[in-house]
């Protein structure tokens, strides 16, 4: 088991993250007593009622109220307990945006924020219960970490990790049955702020974050096929950055792609092109993702190969990309 | 049960006092929300020295009382009660809404001792002090949560799924008061939206409401203590108070909301204040 993990989860290629995320917090209470969890009426549907099992009196249903909760989270934390509250995203970053601006990030508290059902996974539920502008709320937040784990295991660390840290997080999961990108909890190394490199490569760099990083991984293995060396980053944390990966890929691939179930604007996409751009080197670079429009009724899948988020799609932004040029600057056989 | 006779002297005192601090420092710093500082002045000398359980030279004691000021344009009033009771120079209250300054129109808890929540935006600091009280609660504290509102606040939603929830998580070791100076910015509360009947409306969400003059101290002791003896329910003080009391030309008059003050509106306002603890 990995280094400082207090808890086990057995059978994590069958649960979604929202269960793993539940059982872990539950495990993790058994020892940290400041935990509490809060929902909003989507104690079944986000998972957390999990913890309600065996923590009741430690467990706070506050009703179709969540902006009510950001508040009384604040005040518990203000306290010394660590508020655990889980909500769908739409609700968590776009209704309480201020809640967690004012309330959370500004008064330095510590609350975890589980953001469920976010990006495009909660397909048939259609735009308003979809979120595909969180990160860009969030990320204009001083204070705050933000984190898209790939998959079950990614969420059960991350989960872990951000209890263990000071300060608010929040933590953009989907809904569904996400395939398990790694093979075990233990087969990878994950660190809040860090870019995990999954497959590594020497023309183009493609960057992905949460249920888009397998897409990511499979497209490689196609290019692969065709002769392209694609190097694949996991970019689970939105922030703080992990501008040192991001240069690198800059420096060493010159040709970068994002992915994120996310509106391409304010994005994952954009923090990398500030990367970019700041780095004053020249780079090919094209975003993935809802390209400035609202979501579509589908399934989760369907969803992602819609808006060209899948191995499909990156497939074929690799091909277009491998045919732009990019200004070479001077040194630039120093710097590879 | 009557104040005794220097005790009662003595909160009038406090609060004349303060309120002449609260007049200079809107003259000071060029403009401040004094209308509603003025309103709250009683109730917070009430809580603050009388009933509050503080020690201004730790302002971080872990079982202090905690105070929320909702209603957080009514800062630059705090601030002159923290600063009275010794929370930090006193001085520094020059700096009010200066450059680099920790002191603003709506104070920040990490700049300034004895602030426990950053409020401001309506609507929220209700939240945050149920929050502490089902805090203190779990961790088996006996330390108590004031919060105090405005009662425009009452117009905003928010408000109302902490009113909501109190209740339901039986939430009594919290005391609520309501600064029902009938105005919010645009005009008479009514007016704008109306808040009537007030009291059934917090009945109607269980609270147990107890009405009192938010500026006769006999009845804002007698209320602080009912509502902290309440077990069942929690409980709510709607505080009937005068926008801008004790200045008699700021006095129901919605444009001294926020304002600032010259030379001759200052010493004006400070004569009245003189006037009326005659």
């Amino acid at each position: 088991m990995a280094k400082g993990i207090t808890w086990s989860i057995e059978d994590a290629d069958h649960m979604t993250q929202a269960e793993i995320y539940g059982e872990v917090l539950t495990q993790i209470a058994k020892k940290n007593k400041k935990i509490i969890a809060m929902t909003a009426d989507l104690a079944g549907s986000t998972k957390i009622g999990r913890f309600q099992k065996d923590f009741p009196e430690r467990f706070f249903n506050v009703g179709i109220a969540e902006t009510n909760m950001m508040g009384i989270a604040s005040g518990l934390a203000a306290t010394g307990l660590i508020p655990v509250i889980s909500t769908f995203a739409a609700f968590a970053a776009l209704r309480c945006a201020e809640w967690v601006r004012t309330d959370l990030c500004y008064q330095k508290r510590n609350v975890k924020i589980i953001a469920t059902h976010s990006g495009t996974s909660f397909g048939q539920a259609g735009t308003t219960h979809h979120c595909t502008e969180d990160f860009g709320v969030m990320r204009a937040m001083a204070g705050i970490t933000i984190i898209a784990p790939a998959d079950a295991y990614e969420t059960a660390v991350a989960m872990s990790q951000a209890i263990d840290m000071d300060g608010p997080v929040y933590i953009r999961i989907g809904r569904s049955f996400e395939p398990p990108l790694h093979k075990s909890i233990d087969s990878f190394d994950f660190q809040i702020g860090k870019a995990i490199q999954l497959h590594d490569g020497t023309d183009l760099t493609v960057i992905a974050t949460g249920r888009t990083v397998n897409g990511a991984l499979e497209a490689a293995e196609i290019a692969a096929g065709q002769g392209l060396s694609v190097r694949v980053l996991d970019l689970h944390t939105i922030k703080p950055l992990d501008t040192e990966a991001i240069l690198k890929a800059v420096m060493e691939t010159r040709r970068i792609i994002t992915v994120e179930d996310h509106n391409v604007y304010c994005g994952m996409g954009s923090a990398v092109a500030d990367v970019i751009a700041s780095s004053g080197k020249g780079c090919v670079f094209k975003k993935l993702g809802l390209q400035d429009v609202f979501s579509i009724v589908g399934y989760p899948d369907d969803l992602l190969h819609y808006y060209k988020m899948d191995a499909d799609g990156i497939v074929e932004a690799i091909q277009q990309v491998m045919k732009m040029d990019f200004e070479q600057d001077e040194d630039w056989e120093d710097e590879v | 049960m009557a104040l005794d006779a220097a005790e009662l002297k003595r909160l009038k005192q406090k609060a004349r006092q303060i309120r002449e601090e609260i007049v200079k420092i809107t003259y000071t710093c060029g403009g401040a929300h004094i209308g509603g500082a003025l309103s709250q002045t009683d109730l917070m000398v009430a809580l603050y020295y009388k009933f509050m359980n503080i020690d201004p030279k730790k302002p971080e004691l872990a079982n202090r009382d905690r105070f929320i000021l909702s209603k957080g344009h009514g800062g630059v009033g705090h601030a002159v009660v923290l600063g009275d009771l010794g929370y930090f120079d006193k001085e520094t209250l020059k700096e009010f809404n200066k450059t680099g300054s920790p002191f603003g129109m709506h104070l920040d808890c990490l700049k300034v001792p004895g602030v426990d929540a950053s409020t401001g935006s309506l609507g929220h600091g209700f939240s945050i002090a149920i929050g502490m009280a089902i805090g203190a609660r779990l961790q088996g504290k006996k330390w108590r949560t004031y919060v105090m509102l405005g009662d425009g606040e009452l117009q905003a939603g928010p408000v109302w799924e902490s009113a909501m929830a109190a209740p339901h998580f039986k939430v009594t070791n919290m005391t609520t008061i309501v600064d029902r100076n009938m105005l919010c910015i645009d005009g008479s509360t009514e007016e704008i939206m109306a808040l009537e009947p007030l009291k059934a409306k917090w009945e109607a969400f269980g609270w147990k409401v107890i009405e009192l003059d938010g500026h006769d101290f006999n009845e804002i002791c007698d209320g602080i203590e009912l509502a902290n003896a309440s077990k069942d329910q929690p409980a709510v003080i709607i505080a009937k108070t005068v926008k801008g009391k004790g200045v008699d030309f700021m006095e129901c008059d919605k444009k001294w909301h926020y304002a600032g003050l010259d030379d001759v509106t200052m010493n004006k306002a400070l004569e009245s204040l003189k006037k009326g603890a005659k």
